[in-house]
């Protein structure tokens, strides 16, 4: 099987959020980045399961400039051969779903797997696009993923349960918790993923649709009310009559 | 020109978010100075009652194919009406059904989207909505350019709102692509609140100390309406289902009232929980981080908090 998994960079989780000095971009300084942990963790991860059990191949995509290429070693080092990134700075989730379905709708892909969301974002959009863009069905928020004859058995999150459904190849699935473990790389891997190739392509040409004009930071939350716990009426009181709530 | 809303339903019946999509999408045609149209798809047995929060008129595709949640058929049906109504903003809820549609929309309809929106646009000159980012961690505005945009809006984000009478419900006469996808089996969780729509959230962490304690938990949820939910590493010792879990890689949740019991509160944690309204924390550790996150804290037992907080509303309960 030809597998396609779509990896994105995103801040750590812990990592300190704050903005340039007009509060138009996202200030990276001393930011630690890492692999979209629904990328990394379910998706690859699967990927790599489904390519051990029945062969085939694992390919990554990134859409962005070349300090990604850490983060695309690292998903080399947990077993994919090859990565693909297209060279540009992506400011919308539109523009990142064309340049990945430009390169995919000829790739013969079998499976394109993406996360459920990033971590930066929380967009959970570009697997939808990917699929639109590639006629291909898609299936979102996937917790278990199994191959049967031409297709697959996909249980996914819906409102107030799961659903598990099937269909065909290829398709687009989107990660989430449950589809895989965490995989840590091993010292092999790391050294394997030296000598395999990231294909460098330049992006075709698409409008931005949407863009970030400014971020803000929530507005600060007044202190913490400590509260006796002898006195849960007062607790009571508080949310019935300050919050308003109970 | 239109605003129109995906309004959602369920076994025939609209979700509360429903109500709170045609709020949303009345209000951003008010913005736009247009009207508001919702569309229902599969069976909706109330649709003229879209009509109470703002919907001028309801477009109802009763195609029993649409009974489940197929994000091609859905996404070419909306897509279809949109064209057809000429709506400038399409407004989905941002619920797992939504979050399935809307980058296939906009894909299909060359929309700028915005995702997870929490506010109204705006329009001057240019329009204008903000959403949170870096889960929860700081606000974008974003603008959109294209001639029409598709926003979906966060649960609990706007309380509907009655502003009309019942509308007319016309049937709309889509195409509908053909399944690609089978359903095999729904498992629908039972008889309680489904998290992503609580308005009010108890949850529990590690500082229950094991599963055999969370009758306090489950009595104090449904003493006022809650529903219930944990930390990561109960759901993944199996202490609670996974799909109570919430956080980062859990179901993101935004009540109005969030009770943290013996939750210590961390980053991966607050991410999924830090747009509640008010939060509410109980630990006995006073270092707890979630205490920076609280509006109320009992630094205490829960052991002891809890059944004198049951006790609290039970005796509100009974003198109201």
């Amino acid at each position: 099987m030809k597998l396609l998994v779509c990896v994105s960079k995103t801040p750590d989780t812990t990592a300190k959020i704050s903005f340039n000095a007009d509060n138009s971009e996202f200030n990276g300084a001393g930011v630690q980045y890492i692999m979209n942990p629904y990328d990394e963790w379910y998706a690859l991860v699967r990927a790599m399961e489904l390519k051990e059990a029945t062969g085939g191949t694992v390919t990554l995509i990134n859409v962005g400039p070349a300090e990604n290429d850490t983060v695309i070693r690292k998903g080399l080092a947990i077993g994919a051969d090859d990565a693909i990134r297209i060279n540009c700075n992506p400011k919308s989730s539109l523009y990142v779903a064309k340049q990945i379905a430009e390169f995919a709708k000829d790739g013969g892909f079998d499976i394109v797997f993406c996360g459920k969301e990033t971590i930066d974002y929380n967009g959970s959009e570009v697997g939808g696009m990917v699929a639109e863009y590639l006629g291909m069905p898609f299936i979102s928020f996937a917790s278990k993923l199994e191959m049967d004859g031409n297709g697959a058995t996909i249980t996914r999150d819906i409102d107030g349960g799961k659903e598990t459904v099937g269909v065909a190849t290829p398709f687009v699935v989107s990660a989430a918790k449950g589809l895989a473990e965490q995989r840590i790389p091993n010292m092999r891997g790391i050294m394997q993923a030296r000598r395999k190739p990231i294909d460098v392509k330049e992006p075709v040409a698409f409008d931005d649709l949407s863009t970030v004009v400014s971020y803000d930071m929530p507005p600060a939350k007044a202190a913490c009310k400590m509260l006796d716990p002898e006195d849960m009426d007062e607790l009571v009181r508080l949310l019935h009559e300050e919050a308003k709530i109970i | 020109m239109s605003v129109l809303v995906f309004a959602e339903s369920q076994g025939g019946q609209f979700k509360k978010s429903a109500f709170e999509a045609v709020t949303y999408g009345y209000k951003t045609a008010q913005v736009l100075g247009t009207e508001c149209i919702a569309i229902c798809l599969g069976e909706a047995g109330n649709a003229a009652d879209l009509g109470n929060y703002g919907a001028s008129k309801v477009l109802s595709v009763a195609d029993s194919a649409l009974n489940t949640v197929d994000s091609q058929a859905y996404t070419s049906v909306i897509a279809q009406a949109a064209e057809k109504n000429g709506a400038s903003v399409v407004v989905l809820m941002h619920s797992a059904t939504g979050k399935g549609i809307v980058g296939g929309l906009s894909a299909r309809l060359n929309a700028g989207s915005a995702p997870g929106v929490n506010q109204i646009p705006t329009n001057d000159g240019a329009f204008r909505v903000k959403k949170n980012v870096f889960s929860g961690k700081a606000i974008a505005e974003v603008e959109l350019t294209s001639d029409v945009k598709v926003i979906s809006v966060m649960g609990n984000s706007f309380q509907p709102e009655v502003v009309g009478s019942p509308a007319t419900v016309e049937t709309f006469a889509a195409d509908v692509p053909a399944a690609r996808i089978t359903v095999k089996s729904v498992d629908k969780v039972q008889g309680s609140v489904p998290l992503p729509e609580a308005e009010i959230v108890v949850s529990a962490g590690r500082g229950m100390k094991g599963p055999e304690n969370w009758g306090i938990i489950e009595e104090l949820a449904e003493l006022i309406g809650a529903a219930t939910a944990c930390s990561r590493p109960v759901a993944d010792t199996d202490w609670r289902p996974h799909h109570e879990h919430v956080g980062q890689t859990g179901v993101a949740i935004r009540p109005n009232l969030y009770f943290a019991i013996g939750i210590s509160g961390a980053i991966q944690h607050l991410a999924g929980v830090n747009s509640s309204k008010v939060i509410v924390v109980i630990n006995k550790d006073p270092e707890a981080p979630f205490f920076k996150a609280a509006d109320y804290g009992v630094c205490a037992d829960l052991f002891d908090v809890v059944p004198r907080l049951i006790e609290a509303f039970k005796k509100r309960k009974a003198n109201s």
